[in-house]
């Protein structure tokens, strides 16, 4: 009797444990089916490569290049924000920063990390965008530079957080050896706990740009939305996820601007996919590397 | 010598780089704490908007929030527990296991407008739920379920394996070993994920974009399949929709403060108790 109890209770258990792959195949499903019908229209080639994005005239032209120029653009731009200062963080919260520092920095900039998106693509249209169009005397602060500044803040925090678990992981005995031999703590850590840690905080570095590629309410609200191929830093450009969430209001159910922005989502989820599996085979390799299990 | 001064100037390099990132940070929730502070009142906590979203205040959208933070919740709670239940305690290390590993990963990653669109496509257009409480609560859901797997796994993890053998030599079922043994020693880390995706969920906007927001409803939801209003997706509506920008501005400045005091104040007793949690296990 209990033994059959006990088998229901497994099988239910193993049942449900499948629910994020049933979730992630749905995904995939839905957005091939409503993202296919699209290339009956345009060639794949021409959607990808095109340079004009007009879905809503009567001779439509739907070539997605200004997008993802605009996604990329963005994206370096805040990776020159982050990276640094991510980086930079975790190497003081890891090396310079004493155990009590430590124990109120590290959860603040968890704390920090959970701030929503909205509220950071308000901040950006509140105050950074006056900011930068008095700064460069511009008809609009809304532009890729500002997308990238906020999604570069943005994405601090969690860069830091993955790189200093990653610095935390190299074993002690690299950092002695290091002293032992003469080298003084800034050669230490820049000779031999960084590359040590290395593939970890390239994990994060991935990880973080994945996140900013996939971000949408900031670039939404702050890059200025104009679907044109980008040309300087301080003009507006539409990002891929910014064109699917403003457009997916008013593209009829069924037509092909419909189609073609279920399109761009399938792109957006393949590009996150494939940075996801190289920072998962990275950090293997790196969990490997340093004898962890893993 | 010279190896000193590179040593210096490295040091206050990284020391600026934490510096800068504190400040960028902290006049974000400056700014919006002393701006919209002015404008939450109790009024605003406790009223519906009028006069063409330029007075009154957001309980509507407070309201939906929650709403929506609890459907997501309900949903997320019981698929994420149970498949970290299996994965901690049943599973055999096995193909079909590794498999649910790695999508579990790359759930985690797929961009939050992706899952938007998800929803629109299955929940609303699909199962006819329309723009609804119901949609976005599932949408939120999905979104939230890497994140329940993972907080739940750790809480299970960190369980000694010795009370589980006790638990079992006195005989015991494995059900009933985690049922009264396994389940309450794992219930504070459980909670802290759980806390932790309240905070995320409640933030989100792009997932309930086309899935469960409007900008404007009369009165509250009456059943879970009306839309509803919600305070995230009412600051962005605020910002670029209706005809009184400097008005609405104000009243998304007092939106923005509640949403950050709400999501900061639940991650900081989320993170408050895994910082206690790990001090004792370790």
């Amino acid at each position: 009797m209990t033994s059959i109890k006990e088998k229901i209770y497994k099988w239910i258990f193993a049942t449900l444990a499948f629910s994020s792959l049933v979730f992630l195949i749905g995904i995939i499903i839905v957005l091939f089916k409503e993202g296919m019908p699209i290339f009956k229209e345009v060639t794949a080639f021409k959607f990808i490569f095109g340079k004009s994005w007009y879905p809503t005239y009567s001779e439509p032209e739907f070539g997605i290049l200004p997008l993802i120029l605009g996604s990329i653009w963005v994206t370096l731009g805040a990776i020159f924000i982050c990276v640094p200062l991510g980086v930079g963080s975790a190497l003081y919260l890891h090396e310079l920063a004493g155990h009590k520092q430590r124990a109120i920095l590290k959860p603040i900039i968890e704390i920090l990390a959970s701030i929503p998106s909205v509220v950071f693509g308000f901040f950006g249209m509140v105050i950074v965008t006056p900011f930068i169009q008095k700064l460069f005397h511009l008809p609009t602060g809304l532009c890729a530079l500002n997308g990238s500044l906020i999604l570069g803040i943005m994405a601090t925090p969690t860069v830091c957080s993955l790189a200093e678990d990653a610095l935390s992981y190299v074993p002690k005995s690299f950092r002695e050896a290091s002293f032992a031999v003469g080298a003084n703590r800034w050669q230490t850590l820049t000779q031999v706990v960084m590359p040590a840690a290395g593939s970890g905080i390239a994990t994060a570095i991935i990880l973080g740009m994945s996140r900013a590629i996939g971000e949408t309410m900031t670039v939404l609200m702050v890059t200025g939305g104009a679907a044109v191929m980008p040309h300087s830093y301080l003009e507006p450009v539409r990002p891929m996820t910014a064109a699917i969430a403003a457009e997916m209001g008013e593209a009829p159910m069924g037509g092909s601007h419909y189609h073609a922005l279920f399109a761009i989502a399938l792109i957006l989820f393949l590009v996150t996919l494939v940075f996801n599996i190289i920072a998962e085979i990275i950090s293997r390799r790196f969990r490997i590397k340093l004898g962890l299990s893993g | 010598m010279k190896k000193n001064i590179t040593q210096n100037i490295g040091f206050l390099m990284l020391f600026l780089c934490i510096i800068v990132t504190l400040i960028f940070l902290g006049s974000i929730i400056y700014f919006i704490s002393a701006r919209g502070a002015k404008v939450i009142s109790w009024e605003f906590l406790t009223q519906g908007p009028r006069m063409g979203m330029t007075q009154g205040g957001v309980l509507p959208a407070i309201i939906g929030t929650f709403y929506l933070t609890l459907g997501a919740i309900l949903f997320a709670l019981p698929l994420g527990l149970s498949c970290a239940i299996y994965l901690c305690e049943y599973s055999p290390k096995s193909f079909v296991v590794n498999i649910i590993r790695i999508s579990i990963n790359n759930l985690a990653g797929v961009p939050s407008v992706v899952f938007g669109l998800f929803g629109l496509a299955v929940f609303v257009n699909f199962f006819k739920f329309g723009v609804s409480i119901l949609s976005g609560s599932f949408t939120l859901g999905i979104l939230a379920l890497p994140l329940i797997i993972s907080a739940s796994q750790e809480a299970l993890m960190a369980v000694p394996q010795s009370i589980r053998e006790a638990s079992l030599s006195l005989g015991a079922t494995k059900w009933g070993t985690i049922k009264n043994i396994v389940l309450p020693t794992a219930l504070p880390g459980i909670l802290t994920g759980v806390i932790l995706s309240i905070g995320r969920v409640a933030g989100e906007t792009a997932p309930i974009l086309f899935t469960a927001a409007a900008f404007y409803t009369r009165g509250y939801p009456k059943s879970i399949f009306s839309e509803v209003m919600a305070l995230p997706y009412h600051i962005y509506a605020l910002m670029t929709e209706g005809t009184h920008p400097d008005q609405q501005k104000a009243i998304a400045y007092g939106c923005s403060l509640i949403l950050l005091f709400m999501v900061l104040l639940v991650s900081g007793i989320a993170i408050a108790i895994r910082q206690r949690q790990r001090g004792i296990n370790a």
